[in-house]
């Protein structure tokens, strides 16, 4: 585990990408073959089965710390991380081991088939022999999540320099459904793979947010305006008689929407469509409640299927005849995909998303202010001239998002974050009045500064008037403008609405306590938007 | 009434009508060592030990400060007080507090274990004991100062063989002296911010043996010290003058880096587990050698560290702190 334990410790220790690839591809060209499987395996989310409880781990660990649970506990929340807060209580190891990693999985996945006895027996062994370094990994391996500033992409990147392979092809061997304990790093990695090909997506095209008038990106006939969807950017290839789906963070998703499979149907081979993955009824897009039920199913049951069915609103054709339309102009692209999709008959899963019409700018800010009407966030300004250009840059596309809703709300409860930011609060509740109680309505984590995290830590220490475990309730004092994007009746909250994507976008210090908004403001919003 | 009682403005004493480590300017203050949490500007007399009142001086200017140096007595009103070594930073003392025949200790900051340049911790028996606990949890463990030493070392000789400034954040004084002294001064040489450099200067005069550093003010030309090391106050390591130096890398040496979350937060390059406040097991251990059965915890983890205190048979309270802010962080 040494070597897997440098290769960790040279990823931790920098925060320059450059340094985390030449890392991780000299482990890959070094390390030994079944390892080099499995870190990927880690890397990408496929660990061992946990066979230890994270309870009896505490347990355990605390034994051994010499410490009560409770002290064990409170330490928990403080660190922000369970296998390094083991790692950390933990007396300094009698001798060093110097197993590798595919043998420390290996006794892993073995402590299935055991007692828990004999499990105990295993992870206190391995506790007293692993330097703090290799402890926290153990305790990673056994309690997963591993989440170490590794993505998926970098990894995919080390492994084209490493082996001289191509980096998309990478990718492509990576997804699926492969079992470490199965392959082998040549099958995985270096044996043919003639389906690469097929699959291989273009690189999003990523708009930038439009943060001025739209009257100076220029005329209006240049630009081309469409709304702006709230579901998932997808793209769907169809080559080789097969369909691939591709999300934007480049994760193949195929087998989650299997109603896209019908776009062979319709639409001939060696085609690539960009456009959003959106929940679809009634003949017209769905909230995105609805979508949001099939999203992180991997498998999809009949019943879901028939409730939140999904279609594809195709706004771009990427590929068309096998060629690789991306220097086409946005106006001739998307003369070919109106006329490609305009055939299709009114139950295909792919659609074409409309353009909105508009002669001035002014009239389609009028416009734009009704997209939430329209199930949509804003509007999409794409120039008709332009290509279809590669990850996120400036100039030929922007989107001019609604303005979020905003309410005032009296912040009630706080707990410190997690990891990068353990040791400051930072997750909040934040409540509404109802008469002259307080009614928690939403908890929000982010929108604030370093500084203004700081502040209101500094503030919440002083401030606490009752502790429950890592949370804590505080004076009702300080008021925050809470920005959203949508409002749903919830009967899982008690406030009786749930809210998407909840920030804190301003500290009101100038907002006396009792200016906060009320609940009777919340529905009235509930009403007008949900 | 109590040897000592806990004020809005800090630590009185009745018996002796004085303060120690007030927050706010009172008439008498006794201070435990010279960081701006504890020494704060505008009382109307300081006494300090001899070795403190240099630093302090520097930093407040021109105070009325009477010194007195570690174990002697002396007598103020009814109370008869001492300084005793804490081993924080040099100059930092306990203050035992006798007023018939009960003994109090207000500990300020301190570590346990002896960092070759401070005089080393002593205990001091007493019946109360007043202790901080800002690493009151059983998380926070030190590896010997040597193999720290040897992490920085070789962080440095990498740096320097890459053509690469190292930048190592730390506080200005204590630590920045400690960490000098921990350096191996054949891997290149050790460049200082002004901030640090004048407490140096302050340290060799009253006669404190440190290292040869070289002053990185506006005049100094990056390139004529390749393969440098450069001690630099945390907030000066994102600066202008830090961009200087070009081809960098940025470690911070503090306690709070033995948490992976906080590493992070901070974005250098390393962290380096290194603290002048006592660990888990050095609170608990200097705890013990009081023989005190009352214990007051402040400034730090208070509510979980007295709990535990108390689960394990002493009597134990929580003290409120003023908090120091950043600068507390830094400074462990």
């Amino acid at each position: 585990m040494k070597d897997f334990a440098a290769l960790f410790n040279a990823i931790d220790q920098s925060t320059k990408t450059t340094v985390k690839v030449a890392a991780l591809a000299d482990y890959f060209a070094n390390a030994a073959e079944s390892d080099r499987v499995w870190t990927i395996a880690i890397f990408s989310g496929r660990r061992p089965k946990r066979a230890v409880t994270t309870t009896r781990l505490r347990e355990w660990a605390a034994e051994v710390a010499d410490i009560p649970l409770w002290l064990f506990e409170e330490a928990y929340p403080i660190v922000g991380d369970l296998a390094e807060t083991i790692a950390l209580v933990l007396p300094p190891p009698d001798e060093t081991s110097d197993l590798g990693l595919t043998r420390w999985i290996n006794t892993l996945r073995a402590l299935a088939d055991v007692e828990e006895s004999a499990r105990k027996v295993v992870v206190l062994e391995a506790w007293r022999t692993l330097d703090p370094t290799q402890r926290f990994l153990f305790n990673k391996l056994l309690t997963g999540g591993f989440r170490i500033g590794v993505s998926q992409k970098l990894m995919t990147r080390a492994l084209a320099r490493a082996t001289g392979g191509d980096e998309a092809e990478m990718a492509h061997r990576l997804m699926g459904d492969w079992n470490p304990a199965d392959v082998t790093w040549h099958s995985l990695i270096e044996a043919a793979d003639p389906a690469a090909n097929a699959s291989r997506p273009y690189p999003f095209y990523l708009a930038y947010a439009l943060e001025s008038e739209p009257e100076n990106l220029g005329k209006p006939e240049d630009w081309q305006a469409e709304w702006k969807w709230d579901g998932i950017r997808g793209q769907l290839i169809l080559r080789d008689g097969q369909h691939f789906v591709w999300s934007r963070g480049e994760e193949l998703m195929t087998n989650r929407f299997p109603e896209l499979a019908r776009a062979r149907d319709f639409i001939p081979d060696g085609t690539v469509l960009d456009g959003e993955i959106l929940a679809w009824g009634d003949g017209v897009p769905q909230n995105f409640n609805v979508l949001q039920k099939r999203i992180g199913r991997k498998t999809v049951p009949k019943k879901l299927l028939k409730d939140a069915p999904v279609i594809l609103y195709a706004y771009d054709l990427l590929e068309w005849q096998g060629q690789d339309m991306r220097d086409t102009a946005q106006k001739d692209r998307r003369a070919l995909l109106e006329k490609l999709c305009k055939g299709l008959p009114e139950d295909a899963p792919i659609k074409l998303s409309p353009t909105v019409a508009f002669d001035d700018w002014r009239a389609l800010a009028q416009t734009r202010s009704n997209a939430r009407e329209a199930q949509a966030e804003g509007l999409m300004l794409k120039r008709r001239d332009s290509p279809y250009l590669t990850g996120r840059k400036k100039g030929d596309w922007w989107k001019w998002k609604l303005d979020p809703l905003t309410i005032d709300a009296v912040m009630i409860y706080a707990q410190a974050g997690s990891g990068r930011r353990a040791n400051l609060f930072t997750d909040f509740t934040f409540a509404v009045w109802n008469g002259n109680d307080l009614v928690p309505f939403t908890k929000a984590y982010s929108g604030l500064t370093d500084e203004e995290f700081r502040k209101i830590t500094a503030w919440v220490k002083k401030n606490t008037v009752q502790r429950f475990g890592p949370v804590r309730s505080v004076t009702p004092h300080h008021v925050f403008e809470i920005a959203f994007e949508g409002i749903q009746a919830s009967s899982r909250h008690k406030s009786g609405v749930a809210l998407r994507f909840p920030r804190m976008s301003r500290w009101r210090r100038d907002k006396p306590l009792q200016e906060a908004n009320s609940l009777d403001d919340l529905k009235e919003m509930l009403k007008t938007y949900g | 009434m109590s040897v000592l009682t806990f004020t809005p403005d800090g630590i009185y004493c009745a018996a002796g009508d004085f303060y120690i480590d007030p927050w706010r300017p009172v008439p008498r203050a006794l201070i435990t060592h010279g960081h701006a949490d504890h020494a704060r500007w505008g009382m109307g007399n300081y006494l300090a030990s001899d070795i403190a009142a240099p630093v302090m001086r520097h930093r407040l200017g021109d105070i009325a400060l009477d010194t007195i140096t570690y174990g002697e007595r002396r007598v103020i009103g009814d109370a008869t007080v001492s300084f005793h070594p804490a081993g924080h930073v040099p100059g930092s003392a306990q203050i035992r507090v006798e007023v018939a025949g009960e003994v109090w200790v207000a500990s300020g900051d301190y570590k346990v274990v002896d960092d070759g340049l401070s005089t080393p911790f002593e205990p001091v028996k007493c019946h109360h004991f007043i202790t901080e606990s800002t690493f009151g949890l059983p998380v926070f463990r030190w590896q010997d100062q040597a193999v720290i030493a040897t992490q920085i070392n070789d962080w440095w000789a990498g740096c320097a063989a890459a053509g690469k400034t190292a930048f190592l954040g730390c506080y200005a004084l204590g630590k920045a002296q400690r960490l000098m002294s921990m350096l191996n001064p054949e891997i290149g040489p050790i460049l200082t911010h002004t901030a640090i450099e004048n407490t140096n200067a302050v340290m060799r005069d009253q006669g404190i043996d440190l290292v040869d550093t070289i002053r990185a003010d506006a005049d100094l030309t990056p390139k004529d010290h390749p393969g440098a090391l450069v001690l630099a106050p945390p907030s000066a390591l994102g600066s202008a003058w830090a961009r200087k130096f070009g081809a960098r890398e940025t470690a911070f040496a503090s306690g709070w880096m033995a948490v992976r979350g906080i590493r992070r937060r901070r974005a250098g390059d390393r962290g380096f587990v290194i603290s002048d406040h006592a660990d888990w097991v050095g609170l608990l251990s200097a705890i013990k050698e009081t023989r005190a059965e009352n214990i007051y915890v402040t400034h730090g983890y208070t509510d979980i560290f007295a709990r535990y205190l108390n689960a394990e048979g002493w009597t134990a309270e929580v003290v409120p702190t003023e908090f120091g802010g950043d600068e507390a962080e830094d400074a462990a």
